[in-house]
């Protein structure tokens, strides 16, 4: 029996949350004498995922499934499990899989468990930890039905290296490619040569202290020396200073990178709801009574206009070491 | 033109969440409940759509008689009417089958909004089970949906790093967010829309007999942060020791 994961691409290589998946399969595997199967579409360097576990990748060399369409993706994954007798399928929270997650479900009849952050516990049942009410919680969710669809919260196994020796065959699945004219796609608007906020492993974001849009030339600048992504507290996206993509919190984007830098927001509840997943937060505001002081892990109390430029003097030097 | 309003009545977003009975339980004392935050900005959208085209409106809401002040709040937003499916909404699968058989018996409506997750216990999946189990076109993450003529729209949905976007057509389901509408467009009850909501039609219907997928067997708080490091903001140098040694980040 195979464990099946869904290799999203990235501009035709393997997407890094393809190889957290197939960290997380293969730890679940080895426990329990699977193989890990990978499908995906167009996969360039489909053999770097031999690296992470995957003994097997289904690369789909078709133009018009090469583009994601979640109906057709969704024929394609479950077409995948029925070949390789797969009970249990993992897809990542890129809105892509999100959006084909509970379509998949339904075709695949499987019972469907998002924000997962733990390999299923040992015991009987099948159990696995999810993330609930916003970051606030964790449940315990067993899973009834056989098949089983897990979507795994980003940054929450972390990549791990266990090579094992693989091939890669072509996969020609019998899809319905008239959802591509259902729905069609008619404009892509993809800020291009910036780190994209889900695929970010530093986030550098700013708040209401800030005081006004033309103050981001530094939180831009120190995101640059870092290879960070920008991001923003509501009220700033609310008031125009920032694009709303950039809002993160409970209402915005869900983020986890490694390392999460907060300058000039308070941390409300609802903007630690979406980021509190994060591996390391430092808070850089002139207030030692607020509240995300007590949520993070580094914080320097200061006035951001004095603190931030001296950062990012200090980062320079220190990547030029 | 008919739209139907999926609505989940979930926690506050300032609640304090605990759970009671040997963490087998939420606990709901002192919770006041809302309209999902992410479902608001399709209500939104379906209001400016019914003044726009005279469309009706109907909430549907799986849920038991707690939830009802909050789908009175939706019918005071100005819902013209509302259905309550009398069941504890135990998983999305569960939730679903309710929604499925609700549609399939009253298949009348153009568009069916939802949100793009209950912030609850964020499943982020009923409205895509539903269009399964209903064969009904279904996009997600939807933050603009313009209505064209001959039954066509054009939507918007976010991809990672940007947006997409869609030509389809009626009859369509949509997991709407942010964007769908203006923030400051957000629309809450007045009071001649609360006195209006009392006499609007609140339907309850017995649920169908579903199975579940899912069950949830205990809960816990996440592991509380260990102490903050505070690095003086004269001393930076150490605050880059700590990230690049200690935190091994950059
Ligand atoms: C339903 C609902 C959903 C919400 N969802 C979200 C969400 O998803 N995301 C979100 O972010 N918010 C959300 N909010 C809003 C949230 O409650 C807060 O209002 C918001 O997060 C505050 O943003 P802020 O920290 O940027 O601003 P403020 O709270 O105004 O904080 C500004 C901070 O900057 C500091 N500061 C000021 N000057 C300086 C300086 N010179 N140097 C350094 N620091 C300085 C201040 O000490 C203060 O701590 C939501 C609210 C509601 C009601
Ligand atoms: N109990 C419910 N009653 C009606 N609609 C619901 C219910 N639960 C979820 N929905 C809808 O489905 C969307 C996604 O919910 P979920 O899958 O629970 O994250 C929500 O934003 C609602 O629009």
């Amino acid at each position: 029996m195979s464990i099946l994961i869904y290799a999203e691409q990235q501009n035709g290589k393997v997407a890094k949350s393809a190889k957290e998946l197939a960290s997380y399969a293969k730890a679940y595997a080895d426990k329990t004498g699977q193989d890990v199967v990978a499908v995906g579409a167009g996969l360039e360097d489909a053999d770097s995922l031999f690296q992470y576990g995957v003994s097997k990748v289904l690369n789909v060399n078709d133009d018009t499934l090469k583009t994601f369409n979640a109906f057709a993706h969704a024929q394609m994954v479950a077409q995948a499990a029925g070949q390789q007798g797969a009970d249990l399928i993992l897809i990542s929270d890129s809105n892509d899989a999100v959006y084909m997650g509970p379509i998949l479900a339904d075709k695949l009849d499987a019972g469907y468990v998002s924000h997962v952050i733990g390999l299923p516990e040992d015991g009987g049942n099948f159990t696995v930890k999810r993330k609930v009410f916003s970051n606030k919680g964790i449940a315990y969710t067993e899973v009834l039905s056989d098949k089983k669809l897990l979507r795994l919260a980003k940054n929450s196994f972390g990549m791990l290296e266990n090579p094992v020796a693989g091939s890669v065959e072509d996969f020609a699945p019998d899809v319905d490619k008239s959802v591509y004219e259902t729905y069609k796609v008619t404009k892509v608007d993809k800020a291009t040569g910036k780190v994209s906020l889900t695929d970010a492993d530093i986030i550098v974001s700013a708040g209401r202290g800030l005081k006004g849009p033309e103050n981001w030339g530094m939180v831009e600048e120190l995101a640059d020396v870092l290879g960070a992504a920008t991001a923003c507290s509501k009220p700033v996206a609310d008031m125009g200073w920032r694009p709303h993509t950039e809002h993160v919190g409970q209402t915005g984007k869900q983020v986890a990178p490694n390392l999460y830098i907060a300058i000039g927001i308070s941390g409300a509840i609802q903007h630690l709801a979406g980021v509190n997943g994060s591996k390391n937060m430092l808070v850089i505001n002139n207030d030692p009574e607020a509240p995300f002081f007590k949520a993070a892990d580094y914080g320097v109390v200061g006035d951001a206009f004095e603190v931030v430029p001296k950062l990012i003097e200090k980062l320079k030097a220190f990547k030029n070491q | 033109m008919k739209i139907l309003f999926l609505m989940s009545s979930v926690p506050d977003t300032t609640s304090k969440i605990n759970f009671t009975d040997n963490d087998t339980k939420f606990d709901e004392s002192g919770i006041q409940y809302v309209i999902n935050p992410h479902d608001e900005f399709g209500l939104t959208k379906a209001m400016q759509i019914k003044e726009k085209t005279g469309a009706e409106l109907v909430v549907l809401n799986v849920g038991t008689a707690k939830t009802e002040p909050v789908i009175r709040k939706v019918l005071a937003i100005g819902a013209d009417k509302a259905v309550r499916i009398d069941a504890d909404p135990k998983d999305s699968y569960f939730t679903a089958v309710q929604i499925a058989h609700y549609i399939n018996n009253h298949d009348e409506f153009d568009l069916i909004i939802a949100g793009k997750e209950s912030l609850d216990y964020n499943g982020g999946m009923v409205h895509g089970l539903v269009a399964g189990m209903t064969s009904k076109k279904f996009i997600n993450a939807v933050m603009g949906l313009e209505l064209k003529d001959n039954n066509m729209v054009e939507v918007a949905r976010e991809i990672d790093g940007g947006k997409e976007f869609i030509e389809t057509s009626l009859p369509l389901i949509i997991g709407g967010q942010k964007g769908l509408v203006k923030e400051e467009e957000l629309r809450i009850p007045n009071m001649r829309g609360i006195m209006m909501a009392r006499k609007k039609p609140l339907e309850v219907l017995p649920a169908v007999e579903a199975a579940v997928k899912t069950k949830i067997d205990k809960f816990e708080k996440p592991a509380p942060k260990g102490a903050i490091k505070l690095v003086d903001k004269d001393n930076l140098d150490e605050l880059i020791d700590l990230l690049h040694n200690e935190a091994k980040v950059i």
